[in-house]
């Protein structure tokens, strides 16, 4: 175990922290301004990343393949809104569960026809193909760097906006009585969603960032979506500040896990039972976390404010 | 209006008893296989029924038991024990002892939180599964010898294991029936429907919620332990939150507190599956869309085609 593997671990766990919270970022704000479980966002992140496969082919050009796949992703999160989502917010999380379980059916399915049930892969952008020397031995991907401060400035983002501005008040005052904010002239419908939108929007752009890292292929969200869930339910449901926190937390423990445990372990048993029980204890660590912030800490660690 | 359920539950379990007789007319081999696996969903989706129609506990890791009780079994096998009611002892206490401990916790919880925290338990469940390496880790188990009833094959698919699966279904039914008339079910309604009164009126709602809990999950697992013998392999994918999602499925066509439903919805899923995928092969297509629909459009499921009752309130 050496300082270089001990910080490339950090780095890659940082990385996917920052990837699971630009997908818990839009389902928190969902669940917590709408009380809506949205199983298909998961799914959004699927169809980021073969959006920007799409686009890539089509223009050939990185930059304009982000501007399109996000507006494209955009849009499909106001088309699934306005058709399915919007008759479901008052109606029970069983209804809302089964609808959104239909939709990562019918979504999945679709990649798979569209472009086949083998993995795809996207080159980085050049300019940000090469590597970073960190220390004598280390050299880390420009691309995955880049990531992590893209996810950086969206949370700072984020923050801002739902700290200091007036839409940011209203969907914090709508999370807390939205039927107030709706007799107080607010559009709530319209609220619901920008917000839903720019939901959608983060899930899909974090599959357009994962593209050249991640294989793509139909069924990528659905693992992930479980973990964002974790992610929400660690941070505190309706909690950006939350999310952001516990996404960190969950990608550094599930990172550093999967290759300390079987060492740590086997310090303690012997190797055969350390092997053995390592990896299963590994991918166990984040939802024994979560289940136990669940028994001792329900609201999360950083609740939101007024509480949704 | 229990009159009905009976007259219903009568003509479709007369129908199964049936069906091995009128079946070699049409090839029985393959729609025999096609029944026992309706029938063991319907009886895993029955049992999750138990806690989201009566008990408004939704959870979303109810396959997990599934994927519990068929290892139990399956590692049971490999390890020599072939008589099949030392194996369904050993799937039934494996199985209660997780569903004990998940249950304890889980049940700290209610509402959304309980669905996650199911959901984590599911999972954490389905992980554990994949890493038996000794047992086929992700890729399963074909299993070389099956159980037997004191060495008689009539547990087995050449046997009679259609009549075992239809009893255990007949069992599942009539238990849940008579569990949901009794005092246990009505306060399990209770609960549901305002559990704060439940408790101030002396119920002690968690310990009941608990046992709904280990009760579905022993009845998932027995299920498992049938699944084993019929399939004669095991996969973690048997846990995976998938099929739990298609669990809840199932219970919500068939409409809530409904066993017939239940009973009905399993065959209108394998059905569905089996007649859209011979048309064609995408048939999630059309799946996907049938359900949103089916969410929109049509609550009360398939038992209300069938029912006289009002439409029961969905679980929070």
């Amino acid at each position: 175990m050496s300082m270089t593997l001990f910080l490339i671990l950090c780095l890659n766990g940082l990385q996917y922290g920052m990837l699971l919270f630009l997908i818990a970022a839009g389902l928190t704000l969902v669940f917590g301004v709408m009380g809506f479980i949205n199983l298909a966002h998961g799914v959004q992140y699927m169809v980021g990343a073969y959006l920007a496969f799409f686009f890539l082919q089509l223009t050939g050009s990185f930059a304009l393949t982000v501007l399109l796949s996000l507006g494209s992703a955009l849009l499909i999160g106001l088309l699934l809104e306005f058709f399915v989502f919007r008759h479901l917010y008052h109606r029970s999380h069983l209804d809302q569960v089964l609808a959104t379980f239909g939709i990562i059916i019918f979504l999945n399915e679709l990649a798979k026809v569209l472009f086949g049930p083998t993995t795809l892969s996207i080159a980085p952008p050049e300019l940000l193909s090469g590597s970073i020397q960190l220390t004598e031995t280390l050299r880390y991907p420009v691309y995955r760097f880049v990531t992590i401060f893209a996810g950086l400035a969206v949370a700072v983002a984020l923050f801002l906006t739902v700290s200091y501005t007036r839409t940011g008040m209203l969907i914090r005052a709508g999370a807390t009585t939205p039927e107030m904010v709706s007799a107080l002239g607010v559009n709530i419908q319209k609220l619901f969603m920008i917000v839903f939108g720019v939901g959608a929007m983060l899930a899909g752009f974090a599959g357009v960032i994962a593209a050249p890292i991640f294989a793509i292929e139909p069924g990528m969200g659905d693992n992930l979506l479980i973990v964002a869930f974790v992610v929400i339910i660690i941070g505190g449901v309706g909690s950006i500040g939350g999310a952001f926190m516990a996404a960190l937390l969950v990608g550094l423990i599930d990172t550093l896990g999967r290759s300390l445990a079987t060492i740590v372990l086997s310090a303690v048993f012997n190797p055969s039972f350390a092997n053995q029980i390592g990896p299963a204890l590994a991918s166990m660590l984040i939802y024994i976390l979560m289940a136990g912030i669940l028994v001792f800490r329900p609201q999360g660690l950083l609740p939101a404010k007024g509480g949704a | 209006m229990m009159d009905r359920s009976l007259i219903v539950a009568g003509c479709i379990f007369g129908l199964l008893l049936a069906l091995p007789i009128l079946l070699p007319v049409f090839g029985a081999g393959y729609l025999t296989g096609l029944i026992i696996k309706a029938m063991l969903l319907a009886i895993a989706a029955i049992s999750l029924d138990l806690l989201i129609g009566h008990g408004g506990m939704v959870s979303l890791g109810h396959a997990a038991f599934v994927g519990v009780g068929a290892y139990a079994a399956a590692i049971g096998l490999e390890s020599g024990i072939e008589n099949i009611l030392v194996l369904l002892l050993i799937t039934l206490a494996v199985t209660g002892l997780v569903a004990l401990v998940t249950g304890t916790l889980a049940l700290r919880t209610s509402g959304v939180y309980f669905l996650m925290i199911t959901l984590a338990f599911g999972q954490m469940i389905y992980f554990t599964l994949t890493s038996l390496a000794a047992y086929g880790g992700d890729d399963g188990l074909t299993l070389w010898s099956l159980a037997t009833l004191f060495g008689s094959d009539v547990v087995q698919n050449g046997g009679g294991l259609y009549y075992v699966v239809l009893g255990t279904l007949l069992a599942t039914w009539w238990g849940i029936y008579r569990l949901s008339r009794a005092r246990f079910g009505r306060v399990l309604r209770a609960a549901r429907d305002n559990s704060e009164r439940a408790e101030v009126m002396g119920f002690p709602v968690r310990r009941y919620r608990l046992v709904a809990y280990v009760i579905a999950a022993l009845i998932a697992g027995v299920s498992g332990l049938l699944l084993v013998q019929h399939a004669e392999f095991v996969s973690p994918a048997l846990a995976a939150w998938q099929r739990s999602g298609d669990l809840i499925v199932v219970v919500v066509l068939g409409g809530l507190a409904s066993r017939n439903g239940a009973i009905l919805g399993a065959f209108f899923i394998v059905i569905v599956e089996e007649v859209l995928g011979s048309f064609i092969h995408e048939w999630r297509l059309i799946y996907g869309p049938l359900l949103v629909l089916l969410v929109l459009f049509a609550k009360g499921g398939l038992s209300d085609l069938f029912a006289a009752k009002p439409v029961r309130r969905a679980a929070q």
